[in-house]
């Protein structure tokens, strides 16, 4: 009985002790906005468990960070056309598929409303509210020509693979 | 102890991850051991609701289902 005991009590401290360091991490890689909804998605959701949460944007994924009024990024003409091929900003995301030139999302956003399922935005801002560490890669906005003036407010401090990389050695890590 | 709520939570026609997402939001202005209701109709939840207080340690102390509106009460921890 005693041992049973004691095993459920060592059990239950692992538990505990298991909690404390619940951590994840989100390599947030697409601009699509079927991809950037589970970004968010699964944020707030970590956040909201208590779970400490750090989103990496890299890549297609900064362009979700890209503030509404930004259309066009970058320096030269190479940088700037990818801007202006796909516009940035989370209100202009494209389907991962059926995009139908901007029909899909425009669908997509209509049912969302609808059946009351919370917008990427409106994720993003509940994300930010629930402490949730919104980091862009350095060598990403440099490549794209991205700079903090384009960007939200709110975000961490630019960095590189092995800070996102420490960060993760002991979270849950994803990479949408 | 006290029996009382002391905030109830309208999640209804809400859906994932939004009834956890408000909870945890609106937990946050409670005090430990204060009761919090919550009412959602998102089937989902009544899955969601255990597990998020499994992870986080708060206390789902009654859980019902009347004309399909789920009601948890929650104690913070």
């Amino acid at each position: 009985m005693a041992v049973r005991e004691a095993e459920l009590e060592t059990r239950a401290h692992a538990h505990e002790d298991q909690h404390k360091h619940q951590k994840l991490v989100i390599i947030a890689w697409s601009g699509d906005l079927d991809k950037v909804w589970p970004q968010m998605i699964l944020a707030t959701t970590g956040a909201a468990m208590g779970m400490q949460t750090t989103i990496f944007f890299t890549f297609w994924g900064l362009f979700s960070l890209v503030k509404d009024g930004v259309h066009i990024t970058g320096d030269n003409w190479m940088q700037k056309m990818v801007s202006m091929m796909d516009r940035p900003g989370m209100e202009h995301l494209k389907l991962g598929k059926m995009n139908f030139a901007g029909a899909g999302p425009k669908m997509m956003k209509h049912l969302a409303k609808e059946h009351k399922v919370a917008s990427p935005g409106e994720l993003l801002e509940m994300a930010q509210d629930l402490g949730v560490r919104l980091v862009p890669c350095q060598m990403t906005m440099d490549l794209l020509g991205l700079t903090r003036e384009d960007m939200i407010e709110g975000l961490g401090e630019p960095v590189g693979a092995t800070t996102m990389l420490l960060e993760a050695q002991d979270a849950v890590t994803l990479f949408i | 102890m006290s029996v009382q709520i002391a905030r109830t939570l309208d999640l209804k026609g809400l859906q994932c991850p939004l009834p956890i997402v408000k909870t945890a939001q609106a937990i946050r202005e409670l005090g430990s051991g204060d009761l919090m209701e919550a009412l959602a109709t998102d089937p989902g939840s009544v899955a969601d609701f255990g597990a998020w207080c499994t992870a986080t340690g708060n206390e789902l102390v009654e859980q019902s289902e009347t004309d399909d509106v789920f009601r948890f009460v929650i104690r913070k921890k």
